[in-house]
């Protein structure tokens, strides 16, 4: 607490907003401002996104033939290990929830910050050290060869360094989640504007209440899972290593006690993001807000109980299946009800095909395609047949890349203008829609064909007929990272030379839109302003204006 | 705080934007950090809860090969349980005697709870090098030890806040009446400290 002593004050002094870095060097800074750090956890993500990415281009090209020919095992082993661990870590979970998290909820719950602007510092620098930790292991002496899932006895039995490098990492990552979570819930809950009710906050709100409750409960039991791993390789201890007593399926039921929950950390505010995306573009009002409100919370709390449907072929006794099964089969109903209410947001409404609305409807299909997956892989019957096969590959990543990403892109093309003050090219971005989507699709929809015909996850070598639909697998790959490409000369080029944005360029209601752009330090040069109807589309004059979304040019007319 | 808030409004109402370097800290107010390091205990309380519910099954399904060593005495144990209990009572007078201004009570009874706190560790630590067994010699004792030694690790930052909350109560100080968080926090956290150990010593000793 540093709070300037009163005689201080007496003297004349600069403003005090100088003593932290102003400008482009303050998103260098141990900064205090939400906008700061979410633009922090944005960047820094998407660097890591850009190393997974080029992990997963290893992976992708090792699978082009069916012999190990361009990497060797051990290094294959090493590659999808941090594959996984970066796009979960170190992309998916800080862009969806510190990224756009800390970016917007102070908006909309009419704050100048969030609850805990220091211990949110904190949270986001402890991230960029951690990865880096995990990236520099592989260098010094050689990366974890375990998966993202650690499971014991293989986590036991590779490199120990490695491993231990490893779980240090995902600790220090898993503690930023946490510290992100308690500030997320103290903030939604404790900083709202005066008047403001619970049930008058945008929806992405709600997903992240959600989302950090999750985290609350779930990241801990990791963490406490992961010392106890620790003290196995390095004390010798027995906790998870049946030749000395232990027992390996405990470790997975804890470890899916966290790494069910945190897939809906990384898809719930997802679903939040796109919540706000929809209306806006749609020029409608959020079909269904409280039924979208109670099946967030129904998901939270089912969430909790639907783990061990990760773990039907660990000798899972019967009725444990059972009882998963169903649990696991009842996520599916408000995971339906939020499908329907897109669609029925969208309906009849007047839509801007522009970048931001094309991702998050590509969100949409692609979701509900890996929803349906995850309904059949909840069965027991079929999930014993296809476990550890790329069937369960695919699903993965139409929920996390096909559901998840596609949302961080509609967000980033929907928010840009709102972080910086500039557009972003439209051509540019459908051109990243277009390879996006079809190589998204390309990749891994095939996996699903390879899984049900029996090629195995995680191996890198497999029998030579199933070459054909591997290769078509990795066209599609390369075409997601060239894809990348019209993003980042999108958004270099227009931080400089887009058109001008202008406060509120979508005619948007939701409070971020309601100041300047970008916005001025403490989000607002007045009072913060009372939205009572995130979505009033349609009930105000202004949502009837012809409004030609893709460019901007409409002047905010609203209230 | 207080005082330095009100200074703080005038300045602030000429110019509502120059306190970027305590940006958004003067809205923190106490309620909320309290409201935060509850929700933060309730993190902590799930990393026990993992624990506990490893424990529990390794207890259902992996017995341990006959004549393991394994055995407790319970006279340490429960005198330590019962200091804990007492230092959660010492440390409630702590904080009734702060909300009255009676100082010198308040840091006797802070003193008082240290104390008890670190009489804890003691005990725990003799009880440690009297067990017949060590952290590897199997499944029961690593559990045990990682449970016990993870929950003293708390009992030893709880120790060290109540030190620190000890120096900085003074009527004008860092703790006082009308600035009681450090010392509230300070207590709901040893009080969250004695309710996992009393969980602990049942499903440890007692079970």
């Amino acid at each position: 607490m540093t709070i300037a002593s009163p005689q201080d004050l007496a003297v004349p002094q600069p403003p005090s907003g100088q003593l932290q870095p102003q400008g482009w060097l303050r998103y260098f800074s141990f900064s205090l401002d939400h906008k700061v750090i979410g633009l922090q956890y944005i960047v820094t993500s998407f660097l890591f996104y850009l190393i997974g990415g080029a992990l997963a281009g290893v992976i992708r090209t090792e699978l082009v033939s069916p012999m190990s020919d361009f990497v060797s095992r051990e290094t294959y082993n090493e590659v999808l290990t941090l594959h996984g661990t970066i796009m979960i870590f170190l992309w998916i979970v800080p862009v969806v929830n510190g990224g756009f998290g800390n970016y917007l909820i102070p908006f909309y719950v009419g704050a100048r910050d969030m609850a805990f602007p220091r211990l949110n510092a904190v949270a986001f620098w402890m991230i960029p050290p951690a990865g880096l930790l995990l990236i520099a292991s592989h260098f010094i002496t050689g990366s974890a060869q375990s998966g993202w899932t650690a499971y014991p006895p293989l986590s036991l039995t590779t490199p120990a360094m490695a491993q231990v490098v490893w779980i240090i990492s995902v600790l220090l990552l898993g503690g930023s989640s946490i510290f992100g979570a308690i500030n997320f819930i103290a903030t939604v809950m404790k900083m709202r504007r005066p008047g403001l009710k619970l049930m008058q906050l945008p929806m992405y709100c709600w997903a992240m209440l959600g989302t950090s409750i999750l985290a609350v409960l779930s990241t801990p039991v990791l963490a406490g899972t992961l010392l106890l791993l620790s003290f196995d390789i390095v004390a010798h201890t027995g906790f998870f290593n049946p030749t000395l007593g232990g027992n390996v399926v405990v470790y997975q039921h804890l470890f899916w006690f966290y790494s069910h929950p945190a897939v809906y950390i990384m898809v719930l505010p997802a679903f939040g993001l796109v919540s706000e995306i929809l209306p806006v573009h749609a020029r409608k009002p959020l079909f269904g807000y409280s039924t979208m409100v109670y099946s967030i919370m129904a998901i939270v709390f089912l969430g909790l109980i639907v783990w061990a449907h990760h773990m039907f072929t660990s000798g899972t006794p019967p009725w444990m299946r059972l009882f998963f099964t169903i649990a696991t089969a009842f996520i599916a109903v408000p995971t339906g009800i939020k499908f329907f209410n897109w669609l029925a947001t969208l309906w009849g409404g007047k839509i801007a095909l522009n970048s931001a609305m094309l991702f998050a409807c590509a969100f949409i299909v692609n979701f509900v395609f890996g929803g349906i997956t995850g309904v059949a892989l909840a069965q027991v019957p079929f999930d014993i047949h296809v476990h550890d096969t790329y069937f369960v590959v695919g699903h993965f990543h139409y929920i996390v890349y096909g559901g998840t990403v596609f949302v961080i892109f509609s967000a980033i093309y929907h928010w840009y203008p709102k972080f910086t003050g500039k557009m972003l090219d439209e051509t540019l971005g459908k051109i990243h829609f277009a390879l996006t989507f079809i190589g998204f699709n390309l990749c891994f929809a095939p996996q699903h064909w390879l899984g049900l015909n029996g090629m195995p996850r995680r191996v890198a070598e497999y029998d030579p007929m199933f070459t054909t639909l591997n290769q078509l697998s990795s066209v599609g790959a390369l075409l997601m990272a060239l894809s990348t490409l019209p993003f980042l000369i999108n958004v270099i080029r227009s931080f400089s030379h887009g058109a001008v944005a202008g406060d509120n360029p979508w005619n948007a209601l939701t409070p971020e839109w309601l100041t300047t752009s970008p916005p001025p330090v403490e989000n607002w040069k007045g009072e913060a302003p009372l939205v009572a109807h995130p979505y009033g589309y349609g009930q105000l004059p202004s949502a009837g204006l012809p409004v030609d979304q893709a460019t901007g040019q409409d002047v905010w007319t609203g209230s | 705080m207080d005082t330095l808030a009100t200074s703080l409004t005038s300045d602030a109402k000429a110019s509502p934007h120059q306190d970027a370097t305590d940006h958004g800290v003067a809205e923190e107010h106490n309620d909320v950090r309290m409201f935060g390091l509850a929700t933060f205990l309730v993190a902590d309380g799930m990393t026990f809860a993992g624990f506990f519910a490893a424990y529990l099954t390794f207890r259902a399904v992996n017995p341990l090969p006959s004549g393991s060593n394994y055995e407790l005495e319970l006279v340490l144990p429960t005198i330590n349980t019962a200091l804990l209990i007492i230092s959660s009572l010492t440390f409630h007078r702590a904080g009734r005697a702060l909300l009255t201004s009676r100082i010198h009570d308040c840091r006797l009874w802070l003193g008082v709870s240290a104390a008890l706190g670190i009489a804890f560790l003691v005990g725990q630590m003799v009880e440690y090098f009297h067990l017949p067994f060590g952290l590897t010699e199997n499944l029961f004792a690593s559990t045990f030890y990682a449970l016990t030694g993870f929950h003293g690790l708390h009992v030893t930052l709880g120790v060290i806040c109540i030190l620190v909350v000890l120096f900085q109560v003074g009527p004008n100080g860092k703790v006082s009446a009308i600035k009681p968080f450090g010392l509230e926090a300070a207590e709901l956290y040893w009080h969250f400290v004695d309710g996992i150990w009393v969980v602990l010593y049942g499903l440890l000793y007692l079970l």
